[in-house]
């Protein structure tokens, strides 16, 4: 499998300090990639330097060996859409009304009603169309988090009427989910990354970055620290250096050990 | 699977509706108070006297004009056109500025135009006569909004760069170098009413109040040029804005140009704001209480705000400007101090009525 999102020697600093050094690093179309590591180790910085967000200060980003910021915007919309920790939104604009921001402007030969049905199954697909009419403003933590899950799925949707490689970047995208959306979400973006899609996110249970990765991406102090199969990369001795926490027996789990009620 | 579609159907044909209806209305109330317009005033004339004026006007029969026909298409028909375009650049401008600074309580004047504005007038009414006069003869009359015009122009361009460092605009560094700047410009236009004699300190506060008064044809087909083609333009921002609603950044990942979106939407508000100024001083409250009302009623959709302020907009100041120049006839009240009167109270209610107080 030829990588389809290519990271040399990638840096990036801010204030003086590097977020992000010298990281080398590729993804592959139909793979899921989670990025750990511990607090402040640079994993937001390396997912917004991957989706074209931020420019490296060093290195650069190849999307098929097409510098990533050579791209315009509106083609790399096509191919990869971002969903971030947090959003807050200051007009009252409704959950149908977010969710179709996804597919506005993004896609080749869509009608109007073909946006808002890719809008209406992404919300489906989020486990909020019954949101549909409500105010963003009015919702939850969790609920916006589903919206803006679905908001993505929508784009993606949209985007792949134009470009058959996609990719979908995820920061932190359970953190204020329960634990039944949380591994809902996980299993969207797992079919996604089945279907071709190179998957990558920043997460920060190991429990479930573990049973839901194919790739575990460890990061600590702005470096790379080792990348490959969960099991590989989460061992007692990486543990103890890297979070500084001791692991009783002497396994992770490596399969999923909670599934969602089908 | 029914259900989905259903409730699918619902969510659509219940916006698209309702965009519709919402629109039409407007456009229907534009009509009223136009007709209300030109028919009121010390000298009242009938509706159907009125239509008929307007009609033989629009057929070309000009020739047997009676005296308020005169005063319908000569006096009234361009302060009419004045008050639809100011009003309309006025709260589209709002719309435009509160969906840029991702703030509903943001006002076209945070980008520094009417401060600039109001500096440059305010210098013209004062130094004008002093200075410039001394150097080319008596100021024509153009010169006021000339300069006001000009003035706003600058200022904005002068912060724009303060705000952009490598390419991108900092909406934030924007709004405080906006801030500041505001407060020079009051500090120099404190100063130029200390000294100033008792004409130009009238001409001062009659400017600072904004007026219609003295709207010609001439001066109405000035500002065409530079107001009507940014209404035109600013829906096609519209896109760019919901996006932007969401935060530079999610923008960015849909899409949209954001750098581009920002400086355009900085320039058409300075182009239409500035007219706005130089044509009638300045006008406070319809460009935040026009899209706030809009927002309530209707959600904050871009592609329906931006026209949907316009025609408010213009409806609402040229309401404003029949009561100003009917409540106290033949006086006129300037019409700064009526949109201020009407329009903090009421923005006040509106904040107040809501239940989460004031969201920002």
């Amino acid at each position: 499998m030829s990588a389809l999102l290519e990271a040399t020697d990638l840096a990036y600093h801010s204030g003086g300090r590097a977020l992000v050094d010298g990281i080398d690093l590729s993804f592959a179309g139909g793979s899921f990639t989670v990025i750990v590591g511990p607090n402040g180790a640079g994993k937001s910085t390396l997912l917004r330097l991957l989706c074209g967000e931020l420019a490296p200060a060093r290195g650069n980003v190849r999307w098929n060996g097409e510098k990533l910021h050579a791209i315009p915007a509106w083609r790399l919309a096509h191919r990869r859409a971002a969903m971030p920790q947090a959003s807050d939104l200051n007009f009252p604009f409704t959950v149908f009304e977010v969710a179709s921001l996804g597919t506005q402007g993004i896609g080749r030969g869509l009608s109007g009603s073909d946006r808002q049905r890719l809008a209406f199954e992404a919300l489906e697909q989020a486990d909020v169309a019954h949101l549909a009419p409500r105010n963003y403003q009015t919702l939850s933590g969790g609920e916006r988090q589903r919206v803006h899950f679905a908001r993505v799925l929508a784009q993606l949707a949209a985007g792949r009427t134009l470009e058959a490689q996609q990719a979908l970047f995820l920061d932190e995208p359970i953190a204020s989910l329960d634990l039944k959306h949380q591994l809902a979400l996980l299993e969207s973006a797992k079919n996604l990354a089945r279907r071709g899609l190179a998957v990558i996110a920043v997460l920060h249970d190991l429990q479930l970055a573990a049973g839901v990765a194919d790739d575990l991406v460890l990061l600590h102090q702005a470096r790379l620290v080792t990348r490959g199969s969960p099991d590989t990369v989460l061992t007692p001795a990486t543990l103890a250096e890297v979070f500084g926490v001791a692991l009783h027996g002497n396994a992770l789990p490596t399969s999923p050990w909670m599934r969602v009620q089908a | 699977m029914t259900t989905i579609a259903l409730r699918q159907g619902r969510v659509r044909t219940g916006f698209r509706e309702s965009r519709a209806l919402l629109l039409t209305a407007l456009a229907v109330l534009v009509l009223l108070v136009s007709l209300a317009a030109l028919g009121l005033g010390a000298t009242g004339v009938p509706l159907s006297r009125t239509l008929s004026i307007v009609a033989d006007a629009i057929m070309g029969r000009t020739a047997a004009m009676s005296g308020d026909g005169l005063i319908i298409l000569q006096v009234r028909l361009p302060r009419l056109l004045l008050g639809l375009l100011i009003g309309a650049a006025l709260a589209s401008s709002g719309a435009l500025m509160q969906g840029l600074f991702r703030n509903p309580l943001a006002d076209p004047g945070l980008i520094g135009v009417s401060a600039g504005a109001a500096l440059a007038a305010a210098t013209t009414i004062v130094l004008g006569d002093a200075l410039l006069a001394r150097l080319i003869g008596p100021l024509p009359f153009t010169a006021l909004p000339i300069g006001a015009f000009t003035g706003g122009l600058l200022t904005t361009l002068a912060l724009y760069v303060v705000a952009t460092r490598s390419g991108r605009t900092s909406i934030a560094t924007m709004l405080l170098a906006g801030v500041a700047f505001g407060a020079l410009s009051g500090a120099v236009m404190g100063l130029f009413s200390y000294v100033s004699d008792d004409r130009q300190l009238r001409d001062l506060s009659f400017w600072s109040l904004g007026s219609l008064s003295g709207a010609t044809w001439a001066k109405t087909m000035t500002v065409v040029p530079f107001i009507l083609p940014t209404l035109l333009a600013m829906p096609f921002l519209a896109r760019g804005l919901n996006a932007l609603a969401l935060g530079e950044a999610e923008a960015f990942h849909l899409g949209v140009p954001v750098q581009r979106v920002k400086a355009l939407a900085i320039l058409l508000v300075a182009v239409a704001v500035g007219a706005s100024v130089a044509a009638a001083g300045m006008i406070g409250f319809v460009g935040i209480v026009v899209p706030h009302m809009l927002r309530l009623m209707a959600g904050a959709d871009h592609r329906m705000l931006l026209p949907a302020s316009a025609l408010l907009g213009a409806a609402l100041l040229v309401a404003a400007d029949t009561v100003a120049r009917t409540v106290a006839a033949p006086a006129e009240l300037p019409i700064g101090i009526l949109t201020a009167a009407i329009g903090a109270p009421f923005f006040l209610w509106l904040l107040l009525r809501r239940p989460g107080g004031m969201a920002l």
